[in-house]
């Protein structure tokens, strides 16, 4: 557990340390925010009525996918793991004394949280203050926002579980750039990045509960707004967890089936 | 001329490199193609759902969407070489481009090209041509030359965007996310007619980033919904040549100003 | 051919430094520190001539060679070169002149090599007959043949440097600025790159201009060295120059039939002595070596002598220390 400790600290400095890029992400999720409300403002502007989740909702979900994208985006690449496996170097992480999937899940993991520390803390004060329209709700109650706090450290947890999943197929596709794309632009769709599920037709709507994407980000954040209430939550966090538990199981066993293969070949 | 010459000749250069990794490629292409193939999917349906956007059907928002969409992946394939350009300063290379008898315009267009960003041409080639041919328009020689000019015009809009901030990492060495609020955000803002937002919005994006001239306001006359003169809005695309012309001389002070500082 | 008056450079360099707290400070605030590059370097190169440019890392040699090939202006001073200053008219100035970055490839990494020198041709606009010839002299001289239509990353590090060195040949240059030709090669391709970089100075009266780490490239190349330290110039002159000022001193190595006691010479210093091997070292301009060999007779039976004046890399080491770099 120290190890893994130590892993997260080292790279939570270092992404500190990209502080250009993070002024950029903080003016461009500002104005993307900003994009995407004036849009749903227009489509509400005529035809309120037929929309399944009101618009201060719309808005709070909106602001939260921005603040927190760090956090659940898929489109977010660790080119070191994707070198260790393509060059075969594999073998200096085997040489360590902690198992690599553990390692791995606390570096993505440290990664994501430095990044989404840079994003968050100067994008929340703004955010609340805004003009009314535009700003940033709060949860309806202390409940809800435990249970939001809660819903979003586990989505975290499958986001990684997810992304580690995109790792270690590279073991068989031995070429990261398309593979993930693919999957980064499909898991953010079904996650409410680019339509919130709630505007998403019904059917598709029914496909995307089956998936584990949307636990990730349109679950939480409709918590916080009580756009789910509380006892839906509770239960939405228990689905959560068995999220979390097939897939951490799951990437764990493919990565030792991976590295046996891997072994096996002579690296 | 001659720089047309050699700008083709990097091009095959580049088309001959990137083939070597022919899986990767296509996986690639096809990714480029489902990127803004998500986007319009959530546009459908919003349509679906809203019927339609402060008197704006859905061919008409997607004509807009199509125009935008064709002149950034356009864009993005020549001009990419300064999206990438702060990785040439930073390993250096930039140098050896200035060891060259040529100009460092046509030497940064050539040093990259991304054949992949086809897949994301098609996919705005598919919806331009949906909208086409749902839209009721009265095709004429004037109209279809307004069309042509408003992708050709975009494209200078985002290719201007892409050199200003190649220029900032002469100054900043890293270089700049914030291109991306006027890149990635000019073009998703800009694929909704520019009037359902705010007016701050609006006239930044029609005086400052010409935005609205080369799709909003031209569009206003193809779908014949322009009061005024027509010359005037069939002209408005232009804007987006104004916009590249300063982009153009910022740079030409930023490589002096390289020459001086050697960052 | 090549003069430079009085040239100066200096730069701002940002500071950094880690930790989180520090991360946090630099978010705001940035401090910043004059770094000279070059302080009134002054000299000329002749035509034809080959230079040595040496100095410690950091001393201002890529700096100068950068003023040169007109990629960075100086604060003062002036450069003519071929009657240009290259950073004015700077695209009719390279034409003639051709640069080798040792450490960075100027060739297309996925491409057979001969792919990269035909779009340099297109670059440089040379004319096809010139680049015919040109191209067929240095597949010769420099064994290329083999290797063209190979691309080049599969090439190994002195069948790239070869080809690098070609690329920056293509067009015919007056004057042939090297940084670092030989970093990382084996001995076989080092003497292959030299021995090219010889003949194109005798046969095409090429100017070179060398920067390296390596002396025994400048031994086996330059008859002229120039020093750099913390951005002047302080050393301009043969390497004979350089030996006679450092070098009066010999180590002479005796192998010998096996003796009792070590060999006493006067004016000579004993280094070593195993038994059957002494070294000494000799000041030539006190004591005539034949004097110290005679004496040396007398006493062992000697089987073979060798006598070697002081590396260049040692007399280097000392020039640097007596300026403090």
């Amino acid at each position: 557990m120290r190890a893994y400790a130590s892993v997260w600290r080292l790279r939570f400095q270092l992404g500190m340390q990209y502080r250009t890029a993070a002024f950029a992400g903080i003016a461009t999720q500002l104005f993307f925010g900003f994009v995407f409300i004036m849009v749903y403002m227009a489509f509400y502007a005529n035809g309120a009525k037929s929309a399944t989740i009101d618009l201060p909702d719309l808005i709070t979900y909106t602001w939260l996918q921005q603040i927190f994208l760090t956090l659940i985006m898929l489109w977010y690449r660790d080119n070191e793991i994707f070198g260790l496996i393509m060059s075969g170097n594999i073998a200096y992480e085997l040489c360590r004394p902690c198992g690599i999937y553990g390692f791995w899940y606390a570096k993505l993991l440290g990664q994501r949280l430095a990044g989404a520390t840079l994003r968050y803390l100067p994008l929340l004060p703004i955010v609340l203050v805004l003009p009314k329209p535009y700003r940033l709700g709060f949860p309806p109650s202390a409940a809800s926002f435990a249970l939001f706090l809660l819903a979003l450290i586990l989505g975290l947890f499958i986001v990684v579980g997810v992304s580690m999943l995109i790792y270690i197929s590279v073991f068989w596709t031995l070429s990261p750039v398309g593979s993930t794309l693919m999957i980064a632009v499909a898991g953010e769709f079904f996650a409410g990045m680019v339509i919130p599920v709630p505007l998403m037709p019904g059917w598709l709507q029914n496909a995307v509960n089956f998936l584990p994407f949307r636990w990730t980000a349109d679950f939480p954040f409709r918590v916080y707004s009580g756009h789910i209430p509380v006892r839906e939550a509770a239960a939405g966090v228990a689905v959560q967890l068995g999220w979390v538990a097939i897939l951490v199981a799951f990437g764990a066993w493919l990565l030792s089936r991976a590295l046996r293969r891997t072994v096996i070949q002579g690296g | 001329m001659s720089g047309f010459r050699l700008y083709f000749s990097y091009l095959s250069m580049l088309f001959r490199s990137q083939m070597q990794y022919r899986a990767s490629f296509l996986l690639l292409t096809a990714g480029q193609f489902f990127i803004p193939f998500a986007v319009f999917a959530s546009l459908y349906f919003l349509f679906e759902r809203f019927g339609q956007l402060q008197g704006w059907s859905f061919y008409e928002v997607a004509l807009i969407f199509a125009v935008i969409h064709l002149a950034f992946s356009i864009a993005e394939c020549f001009a990419r070489g300064f999206d990438m350009f702060s990785s040439l300063v930073v390993s250096g290379d930039f140098d050896r481009l200035l060891v060259r008898p040529r100009s460092t315009i046509v030497q940064v267009l050539g040093s990259q090209f991304e054949f992949t960003r086809f897949g994301r041409l098609l996919q705005g080639a598919i919806v331009l041509a949906v909208a086409l041919i749902n839209l009721p328009i009265a095709w004429n020689a004037a109209k279809i030359a307004t069309l042509v000019l408003m992708i050709a015009c975009g494209v200078c809009i985002f290719a201007g965007i892409f050199v200003l901030f190649a220029t900032m990492c002469f100054w900043t060495v890293q270089g700049l996310e914030v291109a991306n609020v006027f890149t990635d955000g000019g073009r998703e803002m800009a694929q909704y007619p520019l009037d359902i937002y705010k007016r701050w919005v609006t006239v930044f994006f029609t005086f400052v980033i010409p935005f609205g001239c080369v799709n909003y306001l031209p569009m206003l006359f193809l779908l014949d919904r322009a009061d005024g003169p027509a010359a005037a809005y069939m002209a408005m695309p232009l804007a987006g040549v104004l916009f590249l012309v300063p982009c153009v001389l910022v740079w030409r002070l930023g490589v002096r100003h390289y020459r001086s500082t050697g960052s | 051919m090549i003069e430079l008056q009085g040239i100066s450079k200096s730069f701002k360099v940002a500071k950094r430094s880690p930790g989180i707290g520090q991360a946090f400070k630099a978010l705001f605030a940035r401090e910043h520190t004059i770094v000279h590059a070059l302080r009134d370097v002054s000299f000329s190169i002749g035509e034809g001539e080959i230079v040595g440019y040496i100095g410690p890392n950091g001393a201002g040699k890529s700096t100068s060679i950068k003023v040169m090939s007109g990629i960075l202006v100086p604060d003062e001073g002036s450069c003519r070169i071929m009657g240009h200053t290259p950073w004015r008219d700077r695209t009719e100035y390279v034409r003639s002149i051709g640069v080798v970055f040792g450490q960075r490839s100027q060739l297309w990494w996925d491409v057979p090599v001969l792919d990269s020198f035909e779009l340099l041709k297109d670059i440089y606009r040379i004319r096809e007959a010139d680049y015919r010839s040109n191209l067929a002299m240095l597949t010769e001289t420099l064994d290329l043949e083999p290797i063209l239509q190979v691309p080049v990353r599969q090439l190994s590090l002195g069948q790239r440097m070869r080809c690098e060195i070609a690329a920056s040949l293509l067009h015919g240059p007056r004057i042939l600025f090297l940084d670092e030709p030989t970093i990382g090669l084996d001995a076989v391709s080092k003497l292959a790159v030299r021995k090219f970089i010889r003949t194109l100075n005798e046969e095409k009266g090429v100017t070179v201009i060398l920067t390296t780490h390596d002396m025994s490239d400048i031994e086996a190349l330059a008859g002229r060295i120039l020093m750099i330290g913390k951005g002047t110039l302080l050393y301009d002159g043969t390497i004979e120059k350089l030996r006679s000022r450092f070098g009066t001193e010999r180590k002479i190595t005796v192998d010998h039939e096996p003796s009792e006691k070590a060999p006493e010479v006067p004016g000579a210093t004993l280094l070593s002595w195993t038994g059957e091997r002494t070294v000494l070292s000799v000041d030539t301009e006190r004591n005539r070596m034949a004097d110290v060999l005679s004496r040396l007779t007398g006493q062992i039976e000697l089987i073979d002598v060798s006598v070697e004046a002081k590396p260049v890399d040692e007399m280097i080491v000392e020039l640097y220390r007596e300026h403090r770099i």
